[in-house]
């Protein structure tokens, strides 16, 4: 489709709005790295309209950017540790089938902080921060839930969008 | 939208592992935690005592660590992000505070327990 990459281009600026709208709200609840992931919001609607290559790239060009902009380099690494996980599995589940959109994108949640732990237990060279593992599982199963249904409801409403 | 069988599975997959590791940490750690050890790059910089206040430079001083009612905590740090900062105060066994940036890591222990795991390991 000729569109392609003008859709790409949105999908990209999208993501970027919500890593930005993300870093206005406040959100410590006095465990590092527990955060709601807008921005994955984006990758899981992009998994389910475009094509896998194109989700893959849209998700490392998406944590470079927000990268750069709003993080530093420590920041880039755990993004693409959880953000490459988490688009596997959820790429995986959806392949396999019988899970919903819900069930995806608490997949997505939940490996996206599994990624990250595994990243920060390699940089920090210390098993200790598996004990973060209980609080990181159910953190990232409520984010990935929340986000299985706004994307569920913007799917809804972006019927006609077809890439 | 409903959740399907498979996506019940899931989640009870999830809970299931979380509250094994959540139930392992209360088993394993918990009680007897005395003193906190300070580990910069993953070499151990120091070990200090939970029941005497103080504050600890860490780094050369890219962090400052309080000890105080037998609670340590992060009260500066000069990473542009601050989580570590905004941390809790950590007093259980295992419970930890980590500067990324830094490689930082504080983590509460009982001191037999350090001398157990260096003979284990």
């Amino acid at each position: 489709m000729k569109n392609r990459v003008a859709y790409f281009g949105v999908f990209t600026a999208l993501a970027l709005i919500f890593s930005y709208v993300e870093t206005l709200i406040p959100f410590h609840i006095g465990i590092p790295g527990v955060k709601l992931g807008l921005a994955n919001l984006i990758i899981v609607i992009a998994l389910y309209k475009m094509s896998l290559k194109e989700t893959y790239l849209l998700s490392v060009v998406r944590v470079v950017l927000s990268g750069f902009i709003f993080g530093n380099y420590f920041s880039i690494i755990y993004s693409l540790a959880g953000g490459l996980l988490s688009l596997t599995a959820m790429a995986l589940l959806r392949k396999k089938g019988g899970f919903s959109i819900l069930g995806i994108s608490i997949a997505g949640g939940v490996c996206h902080n599994i990624g990250q732990l595994v990243t920060a237990m390699i940089v920090v060279e210390t098993f200790s921060v598996i004990y973060y593992v209980p609080v990181l599982l159910i953190a990232g199963l409520v984010t990935g839930l929340l986000i299985g249904i706004a994307a569920d409801g913007m799917l809804k409403r972006l019927v006609n969008i077809i890439f | 939208m409903k959740l399907k069988k498979k996506d019940w599975i899931l989640i009870l997959i999830i809970v299931c592992v979380a509250g094994g590791a959540f139930l392992l940490h209360q088993v394993v750690g918990g009680k007897g935690a005395n003193c906190v050890t300070v580990k910069v790059n993953g070499e151990i910089e120091g070990t200090y005592s939970l029941s005497e206040d103080r504050e600890v430079s860490i780094n050369g001083g890219t962090n400052v660590l309080q000890i105080k009612n037998g609670k340590a905590s992060m009260v500066s740090a000069d990473c542009p992000d601050q989580l570590c900062v905004h941390q809790k105060a950590v007093s259980m066994n295992h419970e930890n505070i980590i500067c990324l940036p830094n490689k930082v890591v504080v983590e509460v222990e009982s001191s037999e327990e350090s001398e157990f795991d260096a003979v284990t390991n």
